[in-house]
């Protein structure tokens, strides 16, 4: 071969693709959505990682960045949201409160986003700043340059989806 | 002639004699308690005379002393005469175990979501009110968290009941 071609295999091609052209769906409630615009901007420049495609409409996104309290009154919009995406999909979980729901250990919120759907990374914080948003992008492009093909159809993935009562 | 908190206890004194106690003027606020079966009755007086007129509803919500036997629960108006902008405070206990109250829809449009706030919270019930369902918490919760026998914290986690959270 000469210059100009390289060898690999399509799964390689299809994960470089695919980790550099994520499309974030943010789901802002509240000061970690600040951050985050902060970090979709200029200065810290969300685009550097192929990211700078905000989508807000589910269908057409790869992760969603749930950045914010989630109250236990909007635990089924978010998991609708989560269930129009299409696979492959991951989710972030940006701050205390989508983590753990934070300080507001009480009745009316959602004791982190992993009680309705499954969470692939989670950012530290409160709020966290742009550069730890930035890293948890960064891990979640690892996460997607390192699945393979087959992940989504197998039975552990099946099985993860099944102990939320998705499918 | 401006309207005094002394002309106005004077007023409903006259119409209602011995049934309103508890006068006073915290801050200036003329503030008194009458028997529960009247309120409406009060509502009305102060709203149609030509002299009170108190037509504004600025607030209504309810507050739970557990340890006073009998009437656990009081539900306060906030009344504004807008013309003299005068405000005073009308008090109605009640027992918790018969928590009904006459609904003041039919005389403020505005108590509407307020009493719908109040049953949520606290569980009073509103009688004659149109659409009593719960409008800030979800429809599944079984209790009126407001209530002081709630601790504040969710009591339903299983997350942080171990001795790193210190519960």
């Amino acid at each position: 071969m000469g210059e100009g071609y390289m060898a690999t295999n399509f799964e390689k091609v299809v994960s470089l693709a695919r980790k550099n052209s994520i499309w974030p769906l943010p789901f802002a409630t509240s000061c970690c959505g600040i951050e985050f615009m902060a970090t979709a901007a200029s200065h810290y420049d969300l685009a550097r990682f192929g990211s700078e495609r905000m989508s807000f409409s589910p269908r057409q996104c790869d992760l969603l960045m749930v950045m914010g309290t989630i109250s236990k009154k909007m635990g089924p919009i978010l998991r609708q949201v989560y269930l129009q995406m299409a696979e492959p999909r991951w989710v972030i979980a940006v701050g205390a409160c989508a983590s753990s729901g934070g300080i507001f250990d009480t009745y009316s919120v959602l004791q982190g986003i992993d009680q309705v759907i499954p969470v692939d990374v989670y950012v530290p914080g409160c709020p966290p700043r742009p550069e730890a948003i930035l890293d948890g992008v960064m891990k979640i492009q690892e996460l997607v340059h390192a699945e393979g093909l087959r992940r989504r159809t197998s039975e552990q993935y099946k099985d993860l989806l099944g102990s939320y009562g998705i499918q | 002639m401006a309207l005094t908190n002394e002309i106005i206890q004077q007023r409903l004194t006259e119409k209602f004699g011995e049934e309103l106690t508890a006068w006073g003027e915290p801050y200036g606020m003329l503030t008194f308690t009458g028997p529960k079966d009247l309120n409406l009755k009060v509502l009305q007086f102060l709203y149609d005379e030509e002299d009170l007129q108190f037509r504004f509803l600025t607030d209504l919500q309810a507050v739970h002393y557990p340890d006073n036997a009998g009437a656990e629960l009081v539900v306060v108006y906030h009344l504004h005469n807008l013309r003299d902008n005068v405000r005073i405070r009308f008090k109605v206990f009640t027992d918790i175990k018969t928590p009904d109250v006459f609904s003041a829809t039919a005389l403020f449009q505005s108590a509407n979501f307020m009493e719908r706030e109040t049953y949520d919270f606290y569980g009073v019930n509103f009688v004659g009110h149109p659409n009593l369902i719960r409008i800030l918490n979800v429809d599944e919760m079984d209790y009126f968290p407001m209530r002081k026998e709630f601790p504040l914290e969710d009591q339903t986690r299983i997350d942080k009941d171990d001795e790193m959270f210190g519960r």
